[in-house]
């Protein structure tokens, strides 16, 4: 069998092919040659085979038969075979294959040759690959090698502790007595791989981190050195002295400082001495300072010293190079929490920023405008914001809406402005705005009163202009059901006020229905707009018509709706006005916004018109969904509750006041409380007051109804009964309570 | 810590791939594509920082790249090092690179894929950066090349007798002999006559 041919020849054939199936062929004629030369056992050319599987793994192509070659080159006893061994070891196995385990003896001999370059090649791959079986095997033997007095090992031996500590957090302890002089080293590698090992272990153990807060004096004499020493050829990079080891020594000097007064102490003078003299026209100086930047802002630093650091970011915000600019803005994002008013300074440089041709520092400045909006920058900051909005790329558009959704939440100067805001949002990136902030924004409109008229003017003109963006549609045939009557009458005091008919308003409405742009939801929301505005409007028949064609709609849901308002038309109309009124204004709960009941809205009548099977009463996350009718008759039907109704009159006769009124309890908010206030306004004591209460069979839930009953005296306080009852139903009592009509007696 | 360090060229062929935690083999091919992807689409004059894509952990870690003439040198990192640092990192190796391959190019890093993987291993282990001194590594590295020389035997004479004649003292050949400005006095001849 001819010898294997060279890597350099395997390479420079396969360049030579052309197309992607002439370089597959070529390697599979290759790799049937090296699987057939394994076959052979053949030592001389076993090193060969394996680098060159070791390039075609690198192209993509499978290459695990390699991974037993591997283990017997790290077995042999050459150089060159441990190498290329310990390469393919690190390259083609990991933990998840068991032929790993194989390799511990071979890497516990190793670690003990005579060679030092044989032993940091075992070290090497330990610290590459090592699974935790194999770390607690050898740990014992890197521990003996962290103390020895080759600096090469050494600083391999601290590197593959930290990865033997990452695998198995069991053995830190281990490594305790080795550390303790590894930072008298004079060898930069050793000092350096020393700190990431103490970075480590104080960052895994609080314990271990007490522990080395004794050696902050020591570290601060190092980088002293360090700072001070003259020039020293074999560690500088552009005129700084090791800057690799001074970075690091500041980020353990973070961790070490970071709630520990003393320490923190210790570190003042030496920040503030590498923050000003430090050179910053190169990026390792900037390196370093920015390193000092973070590590002053997470200690307990004195207010001085946090100053100058945020006076160096606002510096670096200025700088012409990207990455400096870049860096500058993800710390100010860190350090906006805690010092507020200090990063408001350079708020003109970041609403700059955003204008950035470079995605990752716009990303950056958006975030970071967020963070700065408060009351007094609202409306100068939205109106860049909503620059950014309109000219950004797609990626960033759900982000920066629901960003500003919520700022202008929270801060909005007037509620003109704050639906002004909100429309300006929906229609740029209208289809960018996240599911939830619907019923958010509905629920909004809803409660800011007087502003409905101009609301549902400006949404119709939307609508008009263009129907392709969801959620604007969803929540522009919202509000036209809710306040179609406003539009049409022409009512609007903010704007000039536009002539629309009924008429025009249906033709948009069924417009939506039609559409291909609409998605099932937003038809759903049009139908229901359509029904609601039967009792806002004039011209029934034509929405009977409309509602009736969609009852043998090809989408259920919508099916659905149309046939329980056709029936809502046919056999109770007398009950449409009561559910078709206006929405009252909505609590906010903490976790839903009002998305159950927007859409309940259309939904509850068929539950109310079906006593038999009662509507199941969920509870989503933390809502109860309830909803209360109560009829004209003396009976009180109790299906659904709304959550925020508005107290509603059930009885007004003979003096006699009877009012429902409907809270959430506190503190456990899936309860719903009705209270009942009766009032008597004759002058006579109402006696014999009998209050029952009817609750359907909830098969699945337990409806608990705590009922208090109050009766007061119009104005005068005269005996008057208090008579409370509390009323548990847990599923199983059906009973039938009436409210009577007591008859009042004169005393 | 460093999860990945990359190299490929323009057209996104990989030239050197590492990766310090366990990928599947395809998800690393996956990953190479993608962060090709990633890098390619760059201006030359925005910042060397990018969020991750998704396959190598989304926006916890980050890619910083340098473009070097016709090669991408792709650092995968999480949050805890230095984004500049691993700047410099790259350009210590780029550095390193250079002085062990004499002028180093791409030809250089195709066929000599294992001595950059030698390289490398020197300067970060485990995913954490080993040694930044550019002498040290390159002194270590050396001495290992030399042990695996002296183990070649026979097969590696023609290699020897090449690096032999490489390290050959031969004092400089004067190629340009400059003679300077040699003015002559040319007798008045006339004088003569």
């Amino acid at each position: 069998m001819p010898a294997p041919i060279r890597l350099r020849e395997l390479i420079r054939t396969i360049r030579t092919a052309r197309t992607q199936a002439e370089e597959r062929e070529m390697i599979q004629k290759e790799c049937a040659a090296i699987r057939s030369s394994f076959r052979e056992e053949d030592n001389t050319y076993r090193c060969r085979n394996v680098a060159k599987l070791l390039y075609m793994h690198m192209l993509g192509y499978p290459a695990h038969f390699g991974q037993l070659e591997c283990l017997k080159l790290i077995a042999s006893q050459k150089f060159t075979d441990k190498r290329i061994g310990y390469l393919g070891a690190m390259l083609l196995l990991d933990e998840r294959q068991d032929v790993h385990l194989l390799m511990t003896n071979c890497i516990k001999n190793d670690l003990n040759h005579s060679t030092q370059y044989v032993q940091g090649l075992a070290l090497c791959t330990l610290g590459c690959m090592g699974s935790s079986e194999m770390c607690r095997d050898l740990a014992g033997e890197v521990e003996k090698l962290l103390k020895t007095s080759n600096s090469y090992l050494r600083k391999k031996a601290a590197l593959c502790a930290v990865h033997v500590i990452r695998k198995v957090p069991e053995l830190m302890e281990m490594f305790l007595p080795a550390t303790k002089n590894l930072l008298s080293e004079k060898n930069h590698g050793v000092l350096h791989t020393s700190v990431v090992l103490l970075t480590e272990m104080c960052e895994r153990s609080p314990d271990m981190l007490s522990h080395f807060r004794k050696l902050v004096p020591q570290l601060v004499r190092i980088l002293k050195n360090l700072i001070m020493s003259g020039y020293s050829p074999e560690h500088d990079v552009s005129g700084i002295s090791d800057p690799f080891l001074q970075v690091r020594i500041l980020r353990l000097l973070r961790i070490l400082g970071r709630s520990d007064d003393d320490s923190s102490e210790a570190m003042n003078d030496i920040l503030a001495q590498v923050a000003t003299n430090t050179e910053t026209s190169k990026n390792v100086g900037n390196a370093i300072l920015y390193e000092t930047v973070l590590t002053i802002m997470d200690i307990k630093s004195e207010s001085g010293l946090r100053v100058l650091a945020i006076n160096i970011l606002g510096r670096f915000l200025l700088n012409n190079d990207k990455n400096i600019r870049y860096v500058a803005l993800t710390s100010l994002l860190k350090t906006v929490q805690t010092d507020h008013n200090a990063v408001q300074r350079h708020r003109s440089t970041i609403v700059d920023c955003l204008k950035d041709l470079d995605v990752s520092i716009k990303r950056r400045a958006m975030e970071l405008s967020f963070a700065l909006v408060n009351g007094n920058n609202i409306r100068g900051m939205m109106k860049e914001l909503l620059y950014f909005l309109d000219s950004c790329d797609p990626e960033f558009k759900a982000d920066c809406a629901s960003g500003v959704f919520l700022a202008a939440e929270k801060y909005a100067p007037s509620k003109r402005w704050h639906i002004d805001t909100i429309m300006r949002v929906l229609t740029t990136a209208g289809s960018y705005v996240r599911d939830d902030s619907v019923p958010n924004l509905i629920q909004l409109i809803t409660n800011s009163v007087e502003m409905h008229a101009y609301t549902v003017q400006r949404l119709y003109k939307a609508l008009l202009d263009d129907i392709s963006q969801q959620p604007l549609v969803q929540v522009s045939s919202w509000c036209i059901g809710e306040y179609g009557d406003l539009l049409v009458s022409g009512q609007c005091e903010e704007e000039e006020p536009i002539q629309v008919t009924e008429d025009e308003v249906l033709d948009v409405l069924e417009g939506l229905l039609v559409s291909n742009l609409s998605t099932p939801v937003t038809r759903g929301y049009a139908l229901t707009a359509i029904m609601k505005l039967s009792t806002r409007f004039s011209s029934v028949n034509r929405i009977k018509k409309v509602v009736s064609i969609y009852g043998s709609s090809i989408d259920v849901e919508l099916q659905q709706r149309a046939v329980e308002y056709n029936a809502l038309f046919k056999k109770y109309d007398h009950m449409r006005p009561a559910l078709l009124e206006r929405m009252p204004i909505m609590e906010k709960t903490a976790t839903n916004g009002p998305t159950e009941i927007v859409q309940t809205n259309g939904e509850t009548e068929p539950s109310v018109l079906d006593t038999k099977h009662p509507p199941p009463v969920t509870q989503p996350a933390n809502q109860v969904r309830a909803g209360v009718i109560i009829s004209k008759y003396a009976g009180l039907h109790l299906c659904n509750l709304y959550i925020g109704i508005p107290p509603m009159t059930a009885y007004n006769k003979n003096g006699l006041k009877i009012e429902f009124t409907f809270e959430r309890a506190n503190p456990n908010p899936n309860i719903a409380v009705i209270t009942i206030h009766a009032s008597n306004s004759t002058e006579a004591d109402m006696t014999d007051f009998v209050f029952q209460a009817a609750v359907p069979k909830v098969s699945r839930h337990s409806l608990e109804l705590i009922l208090k009953c109050l009766i007061m005296k119009h104005s005068r306080f005269v005996q008057s009964k208090l008579c409370h009852s509390i009323l548990k139903t847990l599923n199983l009592v059906e009973s039938w309570v009436n409210m009577s009509e007591c008859e009042s007696r004169l005393t | 810590m460093i999860k990945a360090i990359l190299i490929f060229n323009n057209h996104g062929k990989p030239r050197l791939s590492k990766f310090y935690e366990h990928y599947s083999e395809d998800t690393e091919q996956q990953i190479i594509r993608e962060t090709f992807h990633l890098v390619s689409k760059r201006d030359e004059n925005v910042c060397n920082f990018l969020e991750g894509g998704m396959l190598i952990g989304g926006s916890d870690n980050k890619l910083i790249y340098r473009h070097y003439a016709t090669l991408y040198f792709v650092f995968c990192v999480d949050s805890s090092e230095s984004e500049l640092g691993i700047l410099d990192l790259i350009q210590v190796f780029v550095e390193t690179l250079d002085k062990c391959f004499e002028n180093v190019c791409e030809l250089d890093l195709i066929f000599h894929v294992d001595k950059v993987h030698n390289i490398l291993a020197e300067m970060v282990m485990g995913g954490m950066v080993l040694e930044t001194n550019m002498n040290e590594i390159i002194t270590q590295v050396d001495a290992q090349n030399k042990m695996e020389k002296s183990e070649a035997g026979i097969a590696g004479a023609p290699a020897r007798a090449v690096s032999a004649v490489k390290n050959m003292n031969l004092p400089e050949m004067p190629r340009n002999i400059n003679i300077g400005d040699i003015s002559i006095k040319v007798p008045n001849l006339p004088s003569f006559k």
